[in-house]
């Protein structure tokens, strides 16, 4: 191995581990908002109580969030630099505007919402927590368009005399079209884990019997919320898969490991073989889903994977221009399941519990429960499946993977880098485990009657770390 | 003035800005094993930067952000080329970072003795590293015509660079001091009024002797005016530690630090980084800089929302602007009332 792969695991790494606390901190933040909000409104103890014990979790997800999130903005320099120079007059742009305007918002707002429950006029400690929220949305735009740019680069050209991309249109990089597909689908899907995580801690609570009063609520807009985005996310991917279609063909016919263009081509289940276009054992086939998922016709014509090799090698000279196929094919499946799975079973719990009902279904509980696993696995794989399927290139048909690492950067070095944060992210998340589920299995905490307003200057904090 | 120098300015400010704000945090940091005597006293120096150390480290972020965006060669051959220290940072500031919020989670001495740790060792390295790391900067490190860094670890290692490390770490312990003073009432107050005055003679000697190399090496006239305004400004918060001023130790301390990074960073004008290998090797604010478009584009980004970002950020200071004491921190960090087995008949 040399660094290059070391830096590409790296960022897998790194990157799918940061995007386990990202969607449960865009999605909960919300959530979390939207809980307080039905509490300021109503006045209702039950929502102080579930806003409290959600907002915990949250935190605890929230630090996991922002110390890997330095990681990410700082390895593009460290173990990409080419790709930097190469990008950065269109690459960094967004990316410090997230942090302009994202991440301040988010890290101040939050700050004062945690610190602020008995310093601020209720108003406004409610405005703290919807601002941070809006903070985590802001950045997962420009963090797309930043990615969405790789993915079909716009708004630019590239100087031929310094052989780097140069900006031309900010306002084309930040409306290209795979972003703004890019963006609803992500945070959907951001919703869907948070409210799997809201339907699994639920469900464990209301299984044994405890704080129905405010689990019950808990566990239905959990499952609401992930039956509503999930709906959100299967709309936002099916036009996210015609644009990729249009945009990287070799992607598409990756994910279906589709060899030759294929008129009507049909979606398979699973197959069983190599996937490599020669030996194929046995696949379940549904006919022309793949048609109709590539062109939004259930007879349109699906480019091959030999065939669009052929017009890269024309176009872009001599290479093998195909993803690693195995990877592309299974975890495109394994994101649609995962998300599909988690849609029936918040469906089955709905139904269930419904009208007050507290079922001693024998599989509904560990079912739910482990629901809050499964849109974490599909948010993976549907990254490893857009970056792994984008391969060979880091910006699609411009600038490919093996020219984009540091040639400063040691393969030592890029080893040790590799182990250490790994081995460092695995305690962390052994560390983030515990405490997550102590707190989650602790129930909502009892509210305490306010303290008398006459004098605070004495009053121990309401929050302290 | 070009949209480059405007760049080179503004990154300055950012790194300023950061060490200003994240300068205290550090210090507060390294201090809790030196003021904080037990687990209260402790908690009582972390709470006072509990608010607002994210928001801090968001300068951070911004700052290399914006030099990615503004200065992209820079930002390649700074972080491939400082690799190992950078990593170093990075280890750092994400278990001090986690240590702030899972410290309370649990009540075990075990665990916040490890949290603790990470805390102190999490603000100490990168306060030393990242003076080393700008040190270098002006020193010039080994850049080759391709302006990659082909010096290696150990040179970054040098006499001037460690230098600058030392006075990093002084600089924002004092800072970290200054602050408690400012933030704190009772008793802390008074211990860390007293050890800020008594680090602040050191300071004055290892800022002073790296401003006076710094200023010495590079014959700058602007970097000589600001290294003497900064130095200044450190016997200032001396004598206001002396004599216990809080508020004013804490703006001399803060303009010690913004000054020095400005001296810093006017002596590298109109380089960026330069070489020590070549003269033609060295990336300057031209060469490294973006095209004329995006720096615009980022010109306008940053004039319109730089100012919304430092009206909230300062307006969370309000917020958290009373003294806190011992008195103030709760007995449990949360209180965890685990739920009653069987609570089924709770009122539906």
């Amino acid at each position: 191995m040399d660094a290059l792969d070391l830096a590409r695991w790296q960022f897998g790494i790194t990157t799918v581990y940061h995007f386990i606390f990202v969607p449960i901190t865009i999605g909960l933040s919300a959530l979390v908002a939207g809980l307080q909000t039905a509490w300021y409104r109503t006045g209702k103890e039950h929502y102080l109580r579930a806003t409290k014990f959600w907002g915990k979790l949250f935190l605890i997800n929230f630090a996991m969030g922002v110390v890997t999130g330095i990681v990410q903005e700082f390895q593009f320099g460290m173990n990409w630099s080419d790709y930097s120079r190469f990008v950065g007059d269109i690459f960094g742009a967004p990316l410090a505007i997230e942090g302009l305007l994202a991440f301040f918002l988010e890290s101040t707002f939050l700050g004062l919402w945690i610190f602020g429950w008995d310093r601020l006029p209720k108003r406004l400690h409610l405005a703290t927590i919807w601002l941070a929220s809006i903070g985590t949305l802001l950045s997962a735009y420009f963090i797309l368009a930043a990615n969405s740019w790789m993915q079909h680069p716009v708004g630019y050209e590239v100087n031929a005399e310094t052989g780097r991309a140069e900006l031309h249109s900010i306002g084309a990089v930040l409306t290209n079209s795979t972003t703004l597909v890019t963006f609803p689908h992500t945070v959907t899907a951001c919703f869907l884990t948070a409210g799997a995580l809201l339907l699994a801690v639920s469900a464990w609570h209301l299984r044994k019997g405890n704080q129905d009063q405010v689990f019950r609520p808990s566990l239905k807009l959990g499952a609401w919320v992930v039956l509503i985005a999930g709906v959100g996310v299967l709309i936002t991917g099916d036009l996210q898969a015609r644009i990729m279609t249009e945009q990287q063909p070799m992607k598409m016919a990756a994910a279906e490991a589709l060899y030759d263009t294929s008129k009507p081509a049909s979606f398979s289940l699973f197959t069983i073989g190599s996937l490599d276009g020669r030996e194929e054992v046995a696949s379940v086939r549904i006919p022309s889903l793949l048609s109709f998922m590539a062109t939004g016709s259930p007879s349109g014509e699906v480019e091959g994977i030999n065939n669009i090799q052929q017009q890269y090698a024309e176009k872009y000279g001599p290479g093998d221009y195909a993803p690693y196929v195995p990877v592309t094919y299974w975890s495109f499946r394994l994101m649609i399941g995962f998300g599909a799975l988690a849609m029936a079973i918040a469906l089955a719990a709905l139904w269930l519990t419904r009208r007050g009902r507290t079922p001693a279904n024998r599989w509904l509980w560990p079912a739910a429960i482990a629901t809050v696993a499964m849109p974490l696995l599909a948010n993976s794989f549907g990254w490893i499946f857009t970056e792994m399927g984008r391969q060979p290139w880091t910006v699609f048909g411009v600038f490919r993977t093996a020219e984009s690492g540091s040639p400063a950067v040691s393969t030592g070095e890029a080893a040790t880098s590799l182990i250490v944060l790994t081995l460092l992210y695995g305690v962390l998340a052994v560390v983030e485990v515990g405490l997550f589920l102590k707190y989650a299995k602790a129930g909502a905490p009892e509210i305490e009657p306010p303290a008398d307003d006459t004098d605070d200057a004495d009053r121990p904090l309401a929050f302290a770390y | 003035m070009e949209l480059t120098t405007v760049w080179f300015g503004l990154i300055a400010v950012l790194w300023a800005g950061y060490f200003l704000l994240e300068g205290f945090d550090f210090g507060v940091g390294i201090l809790l094993p030196v003021l904080g005597r037990d687990d209260r006293e402790r908690r009582l120096l972390i709470n006072t930067i509990g608010p607002v150390w994210d928001g801090n480290e968001v300068w951070l972020l911004v700052a290399g952000g914006a030099t990615f965006a503004a200065f992209p060669e820079w930002y390649a051959t700074l972080f491939s080329g400082f690799f190992l220290p950078l990593l170093i940072i990075l280890v750092a500031l994400i278990v001090r970072g986690v240590a702030f919020e899972y410290r309370g989670k649990r009540d075990e001495a075990e665990w916040k003795r490890r949290w603790d740790l990470c805390i102190i060792v999490g603000s100490l390295v990168p306060a030393l590293l990242w003076g080393v790391a700008f040190g270098n900067i002006v020193r010039g490190v080994r850049l080759d015509a391709d302006h990659e860094y082909v010096g290696g670890f150990f040179n970054l290692l040098n006499p001037y660079a460690l230098l600058g490390g030392l006075t990093t770490l002084v600089l924002f312990t004092l800072h970290g001091a200054v602050f408690l003073a400012l933030k704190t009432g009772g008793e802390m107050r008074e211990r860390a009024g007293a050890l800020a005055a008594r680090l602040a003679v050191p300071a004055i000697a290892v800022a002073g002797a790296f401003l006076l190399w710094t200023a010495l090496a590079h014959h700058d006239a602007a970097g000589w005016a600001l290294s003497a305004v900064a130095a200044l400004s450190l016997v200032g918060a001396a004598l206001a530690t002396r004599v216990r001023r809080e508020g004013w130790a804490f703006l001399a301390t803060a303009a010690t630090i913004v000054l020095a990074v400005f001296a810093l960073f006017v002596t590298l004008f109109p380089n960026v980084m330069p070489s020590t290998i070549a003269d033609a090797n060295s990336l300057t604010t031209t060469n490294a800089a973006s095209t004329p478009y995006t720096l615009k584009v980022m010109t306008w980004v940053a004039v319109v929302f730089t100012p919304v970002v430092l009206a909230y950020q300062g307006w969370t200071y309000w917020v958290f602007r009373k003294r806190l004491t011992v008195e103030h921190i709760p007995a449990s960090p949360i209180p965890v009332s685990p739920a009653p087995a069987g609570a089924a008949t709770e009122a539906r």
